[in-house]
């Protein structure tokens, strides 16, 4: 059995980074040019806005990637969310453009 | 209980139409849609169309879709199986198969899951063109059609 307070990850002290998995599909993984990728989020990211705004930062490929972030859609642990969502404890967060399934 | 499939393969509709109501004699109406690979699109020819999902997210957004469905309407079944990969025009890409008592339920379900299939389960669709690869734009028409099932709230109730 697990002991709750043994590890010191879960108690959201807000200091450490915060590893995350981010997926790109479809163009935004072309542009990006990777499919996956783990990555220490630095600390003060909230929103997933402001994770578009950092990786934007991140290179010529995520500026070109991100360049009208109003286009690019997102998903946290597979659930489709809004920029304004909060990042929460997320473990995967993915990047596309509007879904053509169908 | 509903069938949901993704997969490189072909799909048979009539078979899994057949499948549905195999041993049955309550079901009424039974409702198959298939999305076919088309060879023009807005003017121009396509030689072909690659599908990419998110696999893990497909599933579960259209099971979510197809629950929301067994909500809205009395359904005896529902089978959903979307492709992936490269296909060629005149391939079949995706079917939905709905059954129920009555047709009315069986022709909305259907319609409702494809609106939703079309702009909120996570697949996009890159175009071979004269040589040269697209991916397509979501079109407004689709998002029209998807939004007019949204239910107004709870405001009902206060009036």
């Amino acid at each position: 059995m697990r002991e709750s307070g043994a590890c010191p990850d879960s108690a959201g002290t807000g200091h450490a980074l915060v590893s995350v998995t981010l997926r790109y599909f479809a163009w935004v993984r072309e542009r990006v040019g990777k499919t996956e990728e783990v990555v220490d989020l630095p600390p003060g990211l909230r929103t997933v806005g402001d994770v578009v705004t950092w990786l934007a930062g991140r290179g010529e490929e995520y500026a070109h990637a991100f360049e009208n972030p109003k286009v690019v859609r997102a998903a946290i642990d597979r659930t489709h969310v809004r920029p304004d969502a909060t990042i929460g404890q997320a473990r995967e967060i993915a990047f596309f453009p509007p879904m053509t399934g169908g | 209980m509903a069938t949901i499939k993704l997969q490189r393969e072909d799909f048979d509709a009539a078979a899994e139409a057949a499948r549905m109501t195999r041993g049955r004699t309550d079901i009424g109406a039974v409702v198959t849609f298939t999305g076919i690979c088309r060879d023009h699109e807005a003017g121009h020819g396509v030689s072909a169309l690659t599908l990419e999902h998110y696999p893990g997210m497909a599933e579960e957004e259209i099971a979510r879709h197809v629950a929301e469905a067994e909500q809205r309407w009395p359904l005896d079944g529902v089978t959903v199986i979307h492709r992936y990969g490269r296909m060629a025009p005149g391939d079949n890409i995706v079917l939905v198969v709905t059954a129920a008592a009555h047709r009315a339920a069986a022709f909305a379900a259907a319609e409702f899951l494809m609106d939703y299939l079309k702009t909120r389960a996570p697949f996009w669709k890159q175009e071979e063109r004269a040589g040269a690869t697209a991916w397509v734009d979501a079109k407004a028409a689709d998002d029209a059609a998807a939004e007019r099932w949204e239910q107004p709230g709870k405001r009902d109730a206060a009036e």
